[in-house]
């Protein structure tokens, strides 16, 4: 099972297999190799039932937008642990916490003097009239000029040293509940590895998660701040997460109706009357926040919240306009923003990116689709993508018409050789694609969890990691020096 | 605790409180119906039972001729009948899956089987699913639900409205289970005290899985009097109106302990319990059965309402 030999698009490409290399197994995976030969023939369904059987008794489940059917479907769980050594994880992590760095100083700066603008490293088009560019919040330093306070870097590997960062979450990633529970689980159905082999917990996440929540408290915050989590309700396709959230916070999990502005604050409903709410970890977009200062028939929301914000009353996590830095155009900018921001190389590399806008890159792009991954600029979970060596000559053409139609909404990326790792599927073990996304939490302090969700692309060849797409996940270790 | 997740604890209650009395509805209906008709009153014994349900209207638009085939469907598994078994059930386990955090594991649990077990059963072809099957089944699901809460959760708010949801529930479907009598035998004099008199009330006794309960407590004749004394006003019959109101008062004052606020809540539920704990059963028939349990119903929805506006609504400032 050495690093498999693929024809795509035309030309050969070998992809980095994660645990054989050159007919060897890779040090971190010694362990596993031994585990996987000598489970017995029936126990790995076994297994897997039981996998299933947790998570739906705890009930995480995924319901995908647009796609209807079960609404309690659940996303794969692939038993077969991804691997990283200590010294591995130890530059990510540099990598990863320098990049949200920067990315907060580039949003406090868009909002106050725009110095990356004044000074030419970032087009003021790309900045300024952005659709994610909130006028509102100009001028506004958030406490402790944080942002984003949750970033999820979204990460794909390519050979031993080379990491490519594939996009950047400012939002609000969702996921986390995932990193979590996998780790449970495996560690509930296969307890031996965890003595064999020495891994880094990661249930550390929650307290640090209250604690960067609560080391952004308003100005106005005078005692222990009282944290929410809001969600758009139990509809909502991560709303097991946020609930999920809230309990290993010790939070209340609150909808727009359980909030109201009165005076210069926010406050919730509770059998006691009113509450007053100090930091609000929101997990709705900012178009829904408050009706009175963005969509107004937004019934997510709450009126008055935008003003309560901006004199100081309450903090929102992740801020409102925090969604420029995440972009997919200004993504190509991270790296120079890490230059004038923090005075460092980056660590971690970007894709090489085409924006269409650009009639140079247009045309480039519109000549070579077949092997290209062509993305919306404001697109996400897998949707409105083409992955050209996948793709029919059908699709190629469609997807050709609608850039025409509108080439400043789409970018190009090559199409990256993902790395695979072994992965139980029917006839056996075998390798499959997978991404990385880590969480990393930026408050008082910068954060981050030795860990963070895998998603396996379960179909051979496939390059779709998505859930909505039908990917899976694994649990993701970090071994300790 | 937030107001709205107070409210989704006590719909859980209950609709699963509901659930249970949908499932005894059909009990009693079946075993009523497997004596000769009276042939007074309503038109049959199913008929009676969906008026005392409240939904014969709603029955009679969907389905026509009051069967029992029709009658299975539409109080177990019709989901546009919003008592039916499996509408209750839908609905306790979506309140239970938006509070996920104010139940314990083995809430959850018990719920979202009862769910899942609940699909299996829809999937069965009908002939092969009895309404025995269906009635036991629905009673062990919700004393799993209820033996979880009373086994596994925290003594806090969260569990007084739960508490508070049961009572209220209990209270409304003791009445209107009492009810379906007065429907059964519409006033024909000459039937009280006969044979199918006393068939009726030891169904009714039966279907609130008290029937033995009530020999232990009363013996001899089963009588009009004794089964209303029983199911009104003895303390110690579990179903009975009084025992409810007794349970809700008993959570709402530790309700108002723990806030350290006596509302109308309070005062509400103390009348209550005053008035059933003062009456004779000679009084509810002198009252009237059918228009006593009528004012208690209404009585217990004002509760229910007074409730809802202090504790569940959030409008309190």
């Amino acid at each position: 099972m050495a690093g498999r030999q693929t024809r795509n698009g035309g030309r050969v490409t070998a992809y980095f297999n994660e645990m054989y290399e050159d007919g060897r197994v890779r040090a971190p995976y010694a362990r596993l190799e031994d585990w996987m030969r000598h489970m017995p023939a029936g126990l790995r369904s076994l297994k897997q039932a039981e996998a299933e059987d947790l998570f739906r008794r705890i009930g995480i489940t995924f319901a995908v937008y647009g796609e209807g059917g079960d609404p309690d479907r659940l996303i794969p769980f692939d038993m077969f642990p991804r691997v990283f050594t200590a010294a591995e994880w130890a530059r990510l992590e540099r990598g990863i916490k320098q990049r949200a760095r920067a990315l907060n100083a580039f949003l406090v700066d868009i909002y106050q003097r725009g110095e990356i603008v004044r000074a030419g490293r970032i087009p003021a088009r790309l900045v300024y009239q952005n659709e994610a560019y909130e006028k509102a919040v100009a001028g506004i330093r958030p406490p402790k000029g944080v942002y984003s306070h949750i970033v999820g870097i979204d990460l794909v590997r390519t050979g031993p040293d080379e990491f490519f960062v594939l996009e950047d979450n400012c939002r609000t990633p969702s996921g986390v509940s995932y990193m979590l529970e996998n780790r449970e689980i495996m560690m509930r159905m296969f307890p031996e590895l965890f003595q064999a082999n020495r891994i880094q917990p990661v249930d550390a996440y929650s307290d640090l998660l209250r604690r960067t929540l609560a080391s952004v408290a308003p100005a106005k915050c005078d005692r222990d701040p009282c944290i929410v989590i809001l969600t758009p309700g139990h509809f909502n396709s991560a709303y097991y997460e946020h609930s999920f959230l809230a309990d290993l916070m010790g939070v209340e999990l609150v909808e727009g109706q359980d909030l109201f502005v009165e005076g210069e604050f926010v406050w919730m409903r509770t059998t006691q009357g009113p509450k007053r709410v100090d930091v609000i970890y929101r997990r709705i977009d900012d178009a829904f926040l408050d009706p009175l200062c963005f969509r107004p028939d937004s019934v997510l929301g709450v009126p008055g919240l935008m003003d309560v914000y901006r004199s100081g009353g309450v903090a929102l996590c992740s801020a409102p306009g925090a969604g420029v830095a995440d972009d997919k155009a200004v993504y190509t900018f991270v790296p120079e923003m890490i230059r004038f921001y923090l005075g460092e190389e980056p660590i971690l590399q970007n894709v090489p990116t085409w924006q269409c806008a650009r009639e140079a890159d247009l045309a480039y792009v519109m000549d070579r689709l077949p092997e290209l991954v062509v993305k919306e600029v404001h697109g996400s979970g897998g949707y409105g993508m083409l992955v050209g060596p996948k793709a029919s000559a059908e699709q190629i053409a469609a997807f050709r018409a609608k850039i025409a139609a509108d080439p400043a909404n789409y970018i190009a990326q090559p199409t990256l050789a993902l790395s695979t790792v072994p992965t139980f599927v029917a006839e056996g073990v075998a390798p499959r694609h997978v991404d990385l996304r880590p969480y990393c939490l930026v408050g008082e302090r910068v954060e981050l969890v030795p860990g963070g969700l895998t998603r396996v692309a379960l179909t051979e060849g496939s390059l779709v990691v998505n859930s909505s797409q039908g990917g899976g996940v694994k649990d993701t270790w970090v071994l300790a020096e | 605790m937030l107001s709205r997740t107070a409210d989704n604890l006590y719909w859980i209650a209950r609709y699963m409180e509901r659930a249970e009395t949908s499932a005894r509805f059909l009990e009693v209906g079946s075993r009523i119906a497997l004596m000769p008709n009276a042939g007074e009153g309503y038109r049959n014994e199913w008929d009676a039972l969906l008026r005392a349900a409240g939904t014969a209207d709603a029955f009679a638009r969907k389905y026509g001729d009051a069967v029992q085939r029709n009658i299975e469907s539409h109080m177990f598994f019709d989901r546009d009948n919003p008592a039916s078994v499996a509408a209750c059930l839908g609905r306790a386990r979506e309140n239970a899956r938006i509070v996920r955090t104010a139940l314990t594991t083995q809430v959850w649990d018990a719920i979202n089987t009862a769910f899942q077990e609940l699909k299996g059963l829809e999937r069965l072809p009908r002939s092969e699913v009895s309404i025995a099957r269906l009635t036991d089944w629905t009673m062990r699901a919700a004393a799993l639900v209820r033996g979880s809460i009373e086994a596994t959760l925290l003594r806090n708010d969260g569990w007084d409205f739960l508490n508070l949801g049961y009572a209220l529930e209990r209270a409304d479907n003791t009445a209107r289970l009492l009810d379906v009598k007065y429907f059964v035998l519409l006033p024909r004099v000459e039937f009280v005290g006969s044979g199918l008199d006393n068939y009726q009330w030891t169904t009714l006794l039966r279907a609130m899985s008290v029937h033995r309960a009530f020999h232990w407590a009363y013996g001899g004749e089963v009588t009009a009097a004794k089964i209303a004394h029983f199911l009104i006003l003895n303390p110690q019959c579990p179903r009975a109106l009084v025992t409810c109101a007794a349970a809700a008062n008993t959570h709402l004052e530790r309700l108002a302990r723990g806030y350290g606020a006596v509302t109308e809540a309070q005062r509400r539920g103390h009348a209550l319990l005053a008035a059933l704990a003062d009456l004779t059963v000679e009084e509810v028939f002198d009252e009237g059965l059918h228009e006593f349990l009528t004012r208690i119903i209404g009585e217990v929805s004002a509760l229910g309402a007074v409730v809802h506006d202090t504790y569940l609504s959030g409008d309190q400032r």
